[in-house]
């Protein structure tokens, strides 16, 4: 690996990487990884498990080093410079990380301490989401709920108001409330100047988010806003619903003018080409048509506008 | 400094939080000196015997009646045929039985020929060589005596007296031999076991990676949880002296500085290897079976504390001469049971801080500051 100077990146990203590749001996982890993180923005990395998340969250945090490629984050050389790094980024695992048998405000007591500052100096930042697990601070944090355990953790990587956030997965394993005040938090954290980096395999999360990237197996597919994203996908989307959904998928799939089909919560979504002209293009009408034919009932059709699951479906299928 | 002290009193609290924790470094120790003080014992006393006798004269009485004065036998029974002394065994009755040849004085005075066997249960060698060895020792000294009564009605003196003295521990207690190696355990136990468990934990649990993401000094981290077993080592030094002392009745002979220096290089040295340990494994019961392993069943078995090590095979003694807990042990013997000053453990002493600083070396080189 070439040691890359810190006038290679420029100074005004909070974060860049350049062809992050990790191996786990023959098992490819990550491939080729390049992005940019501007200052105060919501990056989110959004992929399923075993994309390779947490071993990219882990280069960018100094505990694990690539095979080749290069990273800086607030311009300092994730590998050369991991000291400073530690300085100054907060950094909450996938895995609930902390002292189990000691009690909430001793946790939290601890990381304060544990980065030199105290409580009381940045309660500040903490104080929205602290305040509502404050009650429990004598509880030892094992007995804790996901959703507090949650809190907690974000509260320890906060406690000394690092520059920028990495938040491997916050929101997995946690009751929709919790995750939808999660969320709120991290816009008020944006607000500050925090720069944040979120992983999660929600991709309902995906809005939520200043800039995404959709990872799979290692590899970035795309990145860019939530937004221009979904205004991407080029092609037509029907919903379709129906009795017996598990025949109606397959016979979907065998349509002509079927690009796509994928079981969307209680419906099935359907790619077709957008552009009607063609012979065996498919409108929500021909497709009823052709659904009827066969003999399916109840057939509900509706064409919908593309969603963040969606173009991921499209973007693998690729 | 302020970190240091919030690092350390958080691992008192991981310590005593746990019950069973707590249990293992405050109590086993204490448990361990009274049972293998008072419990297991080598010392002989009040072993049943019985006899078989087809002369019964006056020399068999005699030797008979020898062996019942002493301390350490009681008779049992008299057998009135060999094929009894099988039954006798198998019932767990007896620790020997005395068999005499026939006309037993007779021979003795005459033809010197005079026969008797002892027959001791050998599925415990150990019990029944100490047995054997009293009772040899009981019948030998009756021999001697009448051989004087002769010698001096005869006026004639003959025949070479080995008289046997046991130094430094003249009554056999088992408790000199066993103070100086429940040390070495415990203090291995507590500063090699616990602290690779303990930092094996952090990694376990994944509390490590998010310590390493922060500006304090992963040795720091690790400095900061010797501290209380370090502690904890003290504690447990002084009962332990206290115990042996009081309760075991083994005297400090040599010097209590000396001593408390030795123990202090020693903990030094475990605390070391509990460094090591946990620098190569990530999960806890990795730590706690290497450290089981390859430290405490070592220690019991090669450092002399049950058998003496000059009796195993070759490989073995070679094996147990890079077991810092032998070297301890016998220093401590030296200075604890024996008296000596530091001139006699020089060679330990310099063999204990060669080690220790080996695996510390060792082991800050092996530190991993990332995850892997």
């Amino acid at each position: 690996m070439n040691p890359v100077s810190k006038d290679n990146f420029t100074v005004t990203h909070a974060l860049s990487c350049k062809n992050i590749s990790r191996s786990y001996g023959k098992v490819k982890a990550l491939g080729n990884i390049s992005f940019d993180v501007e200052p105060g923005e919501i990056f989110g990395v959004i992929g399923p498990d075993g994309a390779g998340k947490s071993t990219l969250f882990r280069i960018l945090t100094t505990l694990l080093l690539p095979d080749s490629g290069s990273a800086s984050v607030e311009g300092f050389d994730v590998v050369s410079d991991y000291k400073k790094i530690r300085k100054i980024v907060g950094y909450m695992p996938g895995r609930f990380s902390l002292y189990q048998d000691l009690t909430v405000e001793e946790n939290l007591r601890i990381f304060a301490t544990l980065f030199n500052t105290t409580i009381e100096e940045n309660y500040y930042l903490i104080k929205d989401i602290y305040s509502q697990i404050e009650p429990f601070k004598k509880r030892m944090a094992g007995a804790l709920s996901g959703g507090m355990k949650q809190k907690l953790a974000l509260s320890c990587a906060l406690i000394h108001k690092p520059s920028i956030l990495f938040l491997d997965e916050p929101t997995t394993g946690i009751d929709p409330v919790s995750r939808k005040e999660l969320w709120e938090m991290l816009r008020k954290l944006k607000s500050q100047g925090i720069t944040i980096i979120v992983s999660t395999p929600y991709m309902d999360e995906a809005s939520l988010c200043d800039r995404i990237a959709l990872i799979q197996n290692g590899e970035f597919l795309k990145i860019d806003t939530p937004k221009a994203i979904v205004e991407s996908f080029g092609r037509r989307l029907i919903s379709v619903k129906g009795d017996n959904m598990g025949l109606l998928l397959k016979r979907l799939r065998e349509i002509p003018g079927v690009i796509s089909c994928f079981a969307f919560g209680d419906s099935h979504h359907v790619t077709t080409e957008r552009d009607g002209n063609s012979a065996d293009s498919l409108t929500a009408d021909s497709l009823r048509f052709a659904l009827e034919k066969q003999g399916h009932t109840n057939i509900e059709i509706t064409p919908v506008e593309a969603n963040i699951e969606d173009c991921f479906m499209e973007l693998i299928a690729r | 400094m302020r970190e240091f002290r919030i690092f350390v009193q958080k691992e008192f609290f991981h310590i005593f939080r746990d019950r069973w924790t707590t249990l293992i470094l405050l109590v086993l120790p204490v448990l361990m000196i009274i049972l293998f003080g008072f419990g297991i014992t080598t010392e002989i006393r009040n072993t049943k015997f019985a006899v078989y006798d087809p002369s019964r004269d006056d020399a068999t009485r005699g030797i008979v009646n020898k062996l019942e004065t002493s301390d350490y036998f009681t008779l049992d029974s008299y057998l009135s045929s060999p094929s009894q002394i099988e039954q006798l065994f198998k019932e767990g009755r007896v620790g020997f039985v005395v068999v005499f040849g026939e006309k037993f004085y007779h021979s003795l005075l005459h033809t010197g020929d005079a026969k008797i066997q002892l027959i001791a249960d050998g599925t415990d060698p150990n019990t029944a060589s100490v047995l054997t060895n009293y009772a040899t020792a009981l019948i030998n000294t009756y021999q001697q005596e009448l051989l004087a009564r002769q010698q001096i009605a005869s006026g004639i003196q003959r025949g070479i007296t080995a008289e046997t003295r046991l130094l430094y521990n003249p009554t056999l207690k088992s408790a000199y031999n066993i103070v100086p190696g429940i040390m070495g355990m415990i203090l291995m136990l507590i500063c090699a076991l616990m602290t690779s468990v303990s930092i094996a934990r952090e990694k376990e649990l994944g509390t490590m990676e998010v310590l390493l993401v922060s500006p304090m000094k992963p040795f720091l981290i690790i400095l900061s949880k010797l501290v209380p077993y370090f502690t904890i080592s003290i504690v447990n030094y002084i009962t332990i002296l206290l115990l042996s002392v009081y309760i075991l009745k083994v005297p400090i002979a040599g010097s209590l500085v000396l001593l408390t220096a030795l123990s202090l290089l020693f903990i030094f040295v475990s605390l070391s290897l509990g460094i090591l340990i946990s620098s190569l494994v990530e999960k806890q019961i990795v730590a706690l079976l290497i450290s089981g392993m390859l430290l405490l069943m070592p220690a019991v078995f090669l450092s002399g504390l049950m058998f003496p090590v000059e009796t195993m095979p070759d490989v073995l003694q070679w094996f147990s001469h890079i077991l810092p807990v032998k070297w301890f042990i016998i220093a401590v013997r030296n200075v604890m049971i024996k008296g000596l000053g530091i001139t006699s453990i020089l060679k330990e002493v310099a063999l204990l801080a060669g080690m220790g600083v080996i695996i510390l070396v060792v082991s800050i080189k092996k530190f991993k500051y990332r995850l892997e």
